[in-house]
């Protein structure tokens, strides 16, 4: 086997996820760092891979002798994310593919639709313009007006500019009050905070109107990103996993060394405190810093105290009252469910080429309010009784980890968990939070 | 412009990328340790159709998409997304290198495992093996550890095209990918006919996020 036995780099990388390999490249690439990037498993992605239907029977402990020529057709053709998550097509992520050229290996379509539940039991289309607000049957009458003059406010809103505030202070006021302010109640509250600015908590509620008005701005602009009348998201065909390997061939092209199935021992420290070198099969390697996921420094990293639940459900029909789409978002906000934290559910098919021709992939998702649950499937019945027949359910608890200090000590910097967030915007921000740490400067994307 | 993604497979340091730079950049750097920088690269090749209209010949330019392992083939850790999609695979190994043909012979299986390679599969992935390094073995045959025999059998039991070459020398490199081509362009040609769906038609509704010109042969590799 090919030694690296005493070799130095400028970083070593631990873990595959989208993080880390967003990390890697952005590092290698314009950075010019020498870069070791090991992941102890044989696939790329870690939480963030997409699995074929044999590896998720694997995972799950189910027989997979009969798949090849079962009713789920081919199993290599379907690509099933571990963290359900989409593209916001104007976000932060997008804008890093385009930077950095990644999206050169990658290819996106549209989510056809994005719709919101209401406790009547029905789900609804999310307006996301004005026009679609005075048009949908989500809101009354009255409750339209007060709405669109809302999004007419946001849509003018300047932060620089006090005259378009309307009396709002940014960083005083809090959405309580914008609510009160434009007459908004519960129901048109839970639209525009749970399906537009996409909380998952009411949380947001007493905080300063600065960041909702932002993420309001963000959907609004996604939406009329690639014509409006879909939806705000962008989705990679075969599925997220080809992400984090995008970005891993970009590192690898400016020279990143990558390895899989390779196992870590004998991390050694300074005395100082600071990170010194690893060993691996092919020898003992040298960095003067380490980025890793959270499973690879269980002692250097603590629970959020949260938990998520996951429930990938095969389908072999479309979901009902959504036109026959082939992919969408269902959001179920927690006051319309009696919950305290909001449901989402990802639909993918074939469209994608994450499922056979004829199938669905339903993820439903949320964080569980009963920590430690036996059944936390209870937690999501109202979502899974949107799917109608469901041929077959997978769910996994996970739990939130974050690293218990910024790395400053010892010179290992670790990503946080995925949250249980329907996008990808807290992600990009712990990958502009590590680059400031490991780098000393802000992450630039032009 | 009909397009074909080609992928390259083989163990480090038999000269997938020598081959790659003599073919598209018509040079050969001996210290050359991989391509930098370069999400793939392009050529395009023109081939003479003349079975439709034997009497006035049509000239098809056929483009190649040329994705390099970029490294990730050292320590086995080429992604799925390397080989997703296509069309066709050049496979090299070292003639003076006793063991390099049983590690090409891994390649081809490992491609087996992720493509389609069966015969009568319209959408199948045409496989080169290619052994470089000839001008090592010039007129002295006793540098030579693997024989073209051993190579051309094995070829010809599993549906390869088969290939000795020089990339130093420039010997026999645009032959791999003239036959490649038309073994691509007849099978084109076939699924044309047949109107089985293509890969081509995965592309429908898809978003352009910047991607570059298919038109600009040199537009993403410069």
């Amino acid at each position: 086997m090919d030694s690296l036995d005493g070799e130095e780099f400028d970083v070593i990388i631990l873990g595959t996820g989208i993080t880390e390999c967003i990390l890697s490249g952005i590092l290698s690439s314009t950075q010019n760092k020498k870069i070791l990037h090991i992941d102890k498993q044989n696939y790329y992605g870690g939480d963030t891979a997409s699995i074929n239907l044999k590896q998720l029977f694997e995972r799950n402990g189910k027989p997979t002798e009969n798949l090849d020529n079962g009713k789920y057709g081919r199993p290599r053709d379907w690509n099933i994310d571990l963290i359900p998550k989409l593209l916001m097509s104007n976000g932060e992520l997008i804008n890093i593919l385009i930077s950095t050229k990644v999206t050169e290996y990658l290819e996106f379509k549209q989510i056809s639709g994005s719709y919101v539940y209401h406790k009547n039991g029905k789900i609804y289309k999310i307006p996301s313009t004005e026009y679609e607000a005075v048009t949908s049957s989500l809101l009354g009458l009255f409750e339209k007006n007060r709405v669109r003059s809302f999004l007419q406010w946001v849509s003018q809103y300047n932060f620089e500019d006090p005259k378009t505030h309307q009396g709002i202070n940014w960083e005083k006021n809090t959405m309580e009050e914008v609510y009160y302010k434009f007459g908004l109640g519960n129901s048109s509250q839970d639209f525009i905070g749970h399906a537009m600015a996409l909380y998952p908590t009411d949380d947001y509620i007493k905080e300063p109107c600065k960041e909702c008005i932002e993420r309001i701005i963000l959907y609004s602009q996604s939406v009329a990103k690639f014509g409006v009348g879909k939806s705000p998201y962008l989705y990679p065909l075969y599925g997220l996993g080809e992400l984090p390997q995008a970005f891993a061939r970009l590192s690898a092209l400016y020279g990143g060394i990558y390895m899989l199935n390779t196992p870590i021992s004998d991390i050694k420290y300074n005395d100082d405190g600071k990170f010194k070198s690893l060993t691996i099969p092919q020898g003992t390697v040298k960095a003067p810093m380490i980025i890793a996921d959270p499973s690879y420094f269980p002692e250097k990293v603590k629970s959020t105290g949260k938990k998520y639940i996951r429930c990938i459900c095969l389908l072999n029909h479309k979901v009902s009252s959504t036109d026959q789409k082939d992919s969408l978002q269902i959001i179920l906000p927690q006051n319309q469910i009696g919950r305290k934290n909001d449901i989402y559910i990802a639909v993918l098919g074939a469209e994608h080429f994450v499922t056979p021709k004829g199938w669905n992939l339903a993820i439903v998702s949320t964080v569980l309010e009963e920590v430690d649950s036996k059944n936390p499937l209870d937690e999501i019945k109202p979502a899974l009784a949107l799917l109608g027949d469901i041929e077959d359910t997978f769910y996994e608890v996970k739990e939130i980890l974050e690293p218990k200090e910024d790395g400053s000590e010892d010179n290992v910097f670790i990503s946080k968990s995925y949250d249980a967030m329907s996008h990808f915007e807290s992600m990009t921000e712990d990958v502009k939070d590590i680059y400031k740490r490991v780098m000393g400067e802000e992450l630039v994307i032009e | 412009m009909i397009q074909f993604k080609l992928v390259l497979l083989g163990d480090s340091s038999v000269g997938k990328s020598s081959i790659v730079t003599r073919f598209v950049k018509d040079q050969f750097d001996e210290n050359k340790e991989s391509t930098i920088g370069a999400a793939f690269l392009s050529q395009t090749i023109k081939l003479v159709d003349n079975q439709e209209n034997p009497d006035s010949p049509e000239e098809v330019p056929i483009k190649f998409e040329i994705w390099d392992t970029a490294g990730q083939e050292r320590y086995k850790a080429l992604a799925p997304m390397y080989y997703r999609n296509s069309n066709a695979a050049i496979i090299v190994y070292d003639i003076t290198d006793d063991k390099s043909l049983s590690k090409a012979i891994k390649w081809v299986n490992e491609l087996k495992e992720r493509l389609p390679t069966d015969l009568n599969d319209p959408n199948r992935c045409i496989i080169s093996l290619v052994g470089n390094k000839l001008d090592l073995v010039g007129d002295d045959e006793s540098n030579r550890k693997i024989s073209t025999q051993e190579a051309r059998d094995f070829s010809i039991d599993n549906g390869l095209l088969f290939h000795e070459v020089s990339a130093k020398n420039n010997i026999g490199i645009k032959d791999i990918f003239q036959e490649l081509g038309e073994t691509l362009y007849n099978q084109h040609k076939e699924k044309q006919k047949s109107k089985s769906m293509g890969r081509a038609d995965s592309s429908k509704g898809n978003i352009e996020l910047n991607r570059p010109s298919t038109n600009d042969s040199t537009s993403c590799c410069n």
